[in-house]
């Protein structure tokens, strides 16, 4: 356990009981009618699938920064979030969405196919330029398949459904996408969590890794799969939100060693904070129709990290 | 547990390279740029697929051997000084020991130690001199105990005086009984200091023996190509031009 596991954890449990009073009606459990049915079957469900989703997408956009050895790296880059929309996008193309287990299903099909995908490219030789490229490749597809399904929508309810999708949002989700998305998160945290002593290792770079014992192409297996269960699994039940594989790991950093391995549970708490935090906000602004979550951590996400880079800049961070 | 390349031929950079290192001494390998010297390193440190021939440390094939046990066995430090992460300098060092499975604080120490940077254990990767992260990376093979040492320009970025004290400490691990690969531009720095010296030369064996003959000025005129000759004592040479 280190400080910033702590300090988010810490946060985490006092965000979690804030947010299931937060909303457009404000919860008093006492006096609100209902308050107890609200709560087990909207907020409860809602509050805890963001933080499912914010782990699963801090601690992967973590493992991808140590394994790419670069601050800028995201998990989008791997493919495995665009694969996972188009996914999704072709269950709402084909109006398989009113089944429940359809639209995520389809979602999760199209993150095993981007992670077969890249598998098949850069798996055998575990190179990280191969892997960098294969990833883009397989996201720049996915992008164009669905921009594709997109401009060919049987109808203008469809198109609209996918735009409103791809924006990712928790609305209405219930104990159903809960249950499907905790397991496979946790697996693939876990598979993260693993991976930190060999992305440690990398730091001195990947002839220094090899010789230190780090089996290149097991890692890269370990990172696929981790990445691929807990972004295929947000995207299945939230959509795309971004941004957040990106940010969370300068929110922690500068609260731990900067090791590679001490960043990636934390980073998972980290995560889970700030999509927690963000989806309580849109629940909060008094718009007529809900603010998009993805659409809200973007419009958040941008200028902090701007302000981020101009403190690094500054050499202050 | 001798180390040896039979008829080693590496991505059009090593041509049939036979060559058999014994622990306990100093091997320096030297030759002009491009000659294939940092490419043999790596082979011999087991990172490198061979396309014809092999390495064998003892009686088995490198390749063969379990990543783990090649790991404690070699430790392998190449010319990039590249530290991705801003971390402190003993978690770096303490990677020496992932081979073994465990953070022991006495190889990390003494490691520390012989390269003369215990005070620098708490500071930030990023904060070092070019110098002082030279010998933090080596104080990070160290740290590991191999029985081979493979270091590709240890001394490139140090100053004389640290070039000669790491020098001395490699001089104590090979009497400890390590085998001490190194690839060294400074002719004189080989001829000073090695036990051994092979002369690569377009990824072939030029001359490989005791250092006065495989670094004979003849030999240096016809892989360097340039007129050279040694001046003063045995074990104080130095090379001058002409």
């Amino acid at each position: 356990m280190n400080r910033a596991m702590w300090i988010f954890a810490g946060l985490l449990a006092l965000a979690l009981p804030l947010s299931l009073l937060a909303g457009r009606v404000w919860l008093d459990p006492a006096t609100t009618p209902n308050a107890a049915l609200i709560l087990a079957d909207l907020r409860l469900p809602r509050a805890l699938l963001a933080v499912i989703v914010g782990a699963g997408l801090g601690a992967s956009g973590a493992a991808m920064q140590g394994y790419l050895r670069n601050p800028l790296a995201d998990p989008g880059l791997f493919g495995i979030a665009p694969g996972a929309a188009l996914g999704a996008v072709a269950a709402l193309w084909f109006g398989y969405a009113a089944a429940p287990f359809l639209l995520p299903l389809f979602a999760l099909l199209g993150a095993g196919g981007a992670m077969a995908l890249l598998a098949a490219i850069a798996g055998r030789t575990g190179g990280i330029a191969l892997f960098t490229l294969a990833g883009l490749m397989v996201a720049s597809l996915a992008g164009a398949l669905t921009a594709l399904a997109i401009s060919l929508a049987p109808n203008a309810f469809a198109m609209s459904e996918i735009v409103m999708w791809l924006n990712g949002a928790l609305t209405d989700r219930s104990w159903r996408e809960v249950w499907l998305a905790a397991p496979l998160v946790a697996l693939g945290v876990l598979l993260l969590w693993r991976s930190g002593r060999a992305l440690d290792a990398l730091t001195l770079g990947e002839p220094v890794a090899r010789s230190l014992g780090v089996d290149t192409g097991r890692l890269l297996w370990l990172l696929i799969a981790g990445v691929g269960l807990t972004v295929g699994a947000s995207v299945a039940v939230a959509g795309i939100i971004g941004f957040v594989g990106l940010i969370v790991p300068h929110l922690v950093r500068p609260l731990t060693d900067r090791r590679p391995s001490q960043l990636i549970v934390p980073s998972a708490l980290a995560g889970a904070l700030l999509v927690l935090l963000a989806d309580s906000v849109v629940r909060v602004l008094p718009l007529v129709t809900e603010l998009r979550l993805g659409i809200a951590l973007s419009l958040l996400g941008a200028p902090f990290f701007l302000w981020l880079l101009l403190r690094l800049r500054r050499g202050l961070a | 547990m001798r180390l040896a390349a039979h008829d080693l031929s590496v991505a059009e950079r090593l041509a049939g390279v036979s060559l058999a290192l014994t622990p306990g001494s100093i091997t320096a390998i030297c030759g002009p740029n491009g000659a294939g010297k940092s490419t043999l390193l790596e082979a011999l440190a087991g990172l490198l697929p061979a396309d014809e021939g092999s390495v064998s440390l003892g009686d088995t094939d490198l390749l063969s051997l379990p990543a783990k046990e090649r790991a404690r066995l070699l430790g392998y430090l190449p010319q990039a000084h590249e530290i991705a992460w801003d971390v402190p300098v003993r978690s770096l060092v303490e990677l020496g020991r992932m081979p073994h499975g465990d953070r022991r604080a006495e190889p990390v120490d003494a490691a520390l130690a012989a390269l003369d940077i215990a005070h620098l254990a708490q500071r930030r990767a990023q904060s070092l001199s070019g110098g002082e992260t030279a010998r933090v990376l080596l104080a990070r093979v160290l740290a590991g105990e191999p029985r081979w040492i493979l270091a590709d320009e240890p001394l490139a970025a140090l100053d004389i005086a640290h070039q000669l004290a790491l020098l001395q400490h490699l001089r104590r691990a090979a009497d400890a009984g390590a085998g001490v690969v190194l690839v060294l531009h400074d002719l004189a720095h080989a001829m000073n200091h090695a036990d051994r010296v092979v002369v690569l030369d377009e990824g072939r064996v030029a001359a490989d023996g005791a250092c006065e003959d495989a670094l004979d000025h003849r030999v240096i005129e016809r892989v360097w190509k340039v007129p050279v000759r040694w001046i003063g004592e045995p074990g104080h040479r130095a090379l001058v031009s002409g």
